[in-house]
């Protein structure tokens, strides 16, 4: 891949799937991942990273999906909310999203959800305010924030009484 | 919107990735993080016509901890920034400025050398490297150069970079005993680019302030030492007394600009209250 092409082989893993494609340079991941893969949990807002509506899983760890082209996803491994509700990694999450009404519209509900299980894998205990903080680049504009935080205590304090799991 | 058209390399090696610049010249722009370049290209702000992703290069990543400095490769994720301890230990003040820059899922992508070589002055990392003294190593065609965080960042935007280098790395000098930094900025959202912040390093040894380092951003077109200020606090006692008193020094040292954040005037007062926060909060400084 030393010489500059507008088309690109991309293969990857996508939810536990290969998946192999022909993607121009600048078609982002977000929009690969609706357009091609049909995959339309991950939702495009901003387009310029700002409302994190787009966040996905790449290798592991959440980014915007709008801030990275899907070429540059070659050889790596995607996770979207359709892969982490079918594998029941946040049906706890989604669960408390629902008996604390933790949602409206729902736009922005799938990055959120992708954000809220990034921060309870490292930190299974976090206070509201590391909630807070850590969901500050995720905008919801139906709900005023305060449900979001509430559903995501209830499932860490379920957690916590566990013993973490 | 989405980016425009535009052919995407993706070099192995520092050489290849020089070999490109200098084939593409004027019509190619690294591609790191992309966390700013990605929203410029879908803004249509920037249009180059070929990508160079140096995300797979091996040699522009990781922190390594010399004898009297620690050196940053350029591809240096943000959260590998912030979880360092190496970090934590060395270069306290980074360590310091990490929860400050953007959210977690831009960190986790975005990089060291991409935030420096971007140079947004409402960026952290540019006035840490200021306040650290930090030195810029940079490659081209002749081999590499080193430029000092004073002479690498020229103004908006715009940085000691030529046409056809990349930026490699960035080195430190090692944090040495008695010297202790702080942090502050105030931002809209957390997370979002500054209004103001500053970035503070140097020595409480003996109870008084020496050799600090000052530096702000979000007030000017590239980060800016607050020399008035750091003068009229060398040798006074660490106290918040102290550091009331020389705030006004920086009346002289800013002259930040309105923008869509705030006056003038706002971001000059806002500029002592951070610094005055800072301060009275910094290891060795009387409470």
């Amino acid at each position: 891949m030393n010489a500059a092409a507008e088309t690109l082989e991309v293969s990857l893993t996508v939810n536990g799937e290969q998946v192999k494609r022909s993607v121009p340079a600048r078609l982002n991941l977000a929009d690969f991942l609706r357009n091609e893969l049909g995959l339309t949990g991950t939702h495009v807002g901003c387009e310029h990273g700002v409302c994190g509506a787009c966040t996905v899983r790449v290798d592991g760890e959440i980014v915007r999906g709008c801030l990275m082209f899907a070429a540059q996803a070659d050889g790596s491994t995607v996770d979207t909310v359709e892969g982490l509700s079918d594998s029941r990694e946040i049906e706890e999450l989604q669960s408390a999203f629902v008996l604390t009404n933790a949602l409206q519209c729902g736009f922005c509900t799938p990055g959120i959800l992708m954000a809220a299980q990034a921060l309870l894998r490292d930190e299974p205990n976090p206070s509201r305010e590391r909630i807070r903080e850590f969901l500050a680049g995720n905008y919801c504009r139906c709900t005023g924030y305060q449900a979001i935080v509430d559903a995501i205590e209830v499932v860490a304090k379920a957690r916590a009484s566990r013993g973490g799991r | 919107m989405k980016a425009p058209r535009f052919a995407y390399a993706r070099p192995a090696s520092i050489a290849q990735a020089l070999a490109l610049l200098a084939e593409h010249k004027d019509d190619a722009r690294v591609l790191a993080g992309g966390q700013s370049l990605v929203p410029m290209l879908n803004f249509r702000v920037a249009a180059p016509k070929v990508l160079v992703d140096v995300n797979r290069i091996g040699a522009l990543a990781g922190i390594k901890v010399a004898k009297d400095h620690v050196r940053i490769g350029a591809l240096t994720r943000h959260v590998e920034l912030e979880r360092s301890e190496e970090i934590a230990r060395h270069l306290p003040l980074l360590s310091q400025a990490m929860p400050y820059v953007a959210h977690p899922a831009i960190r986790n992508r975005g990089t060291f050398g991409g935030s420096c070589a971007l140079a947004d002055p409402a960026a952290e990392l540019p006035a840490c490297a200021l306040a650290l003294d930090a030195t810029f190593v940079l490659a081209g065609k002749k081999g590499e150069r080193r430029v000092a965080a004073k002479d690498f960042f020229k103004g908006l935007y715009a940085t000691a970079l030529k046409p056809g280098e990349l930026l490699v790395a960035a080195e430190f000098p090692r944090a040495k005993a008695g010297y202790v930094s702080a942090f502050g900025e105030l931002a809209r959202r957390h997370g979002d680019y500054a209004m103001v912040g500053v970035a503070i390093h140097g020595s409480t040894k003996g109870g008084k302030f020496s050799q600090l380092r000052v530096a702000f951003f979000g007030v000017g077109d590239r980060p800016v030492r607050a020399a008035q200020f750091e003068r009229a606090l060398d040798g006074e006692a660490a106290t918040p007394t102290a550091v009331e008193g020389a705030l006004a020094k920086l009346d002289a040292d800013l002259q930040p600009r309105a923008d869509l954040q705030a006056s003038a005037a706002t971001k000059l007062h806002l500029a002592k209250v951070i610094t005055g926060r800072a301060l009275r909060q910094m290891e060795g400084v009387a409470s």
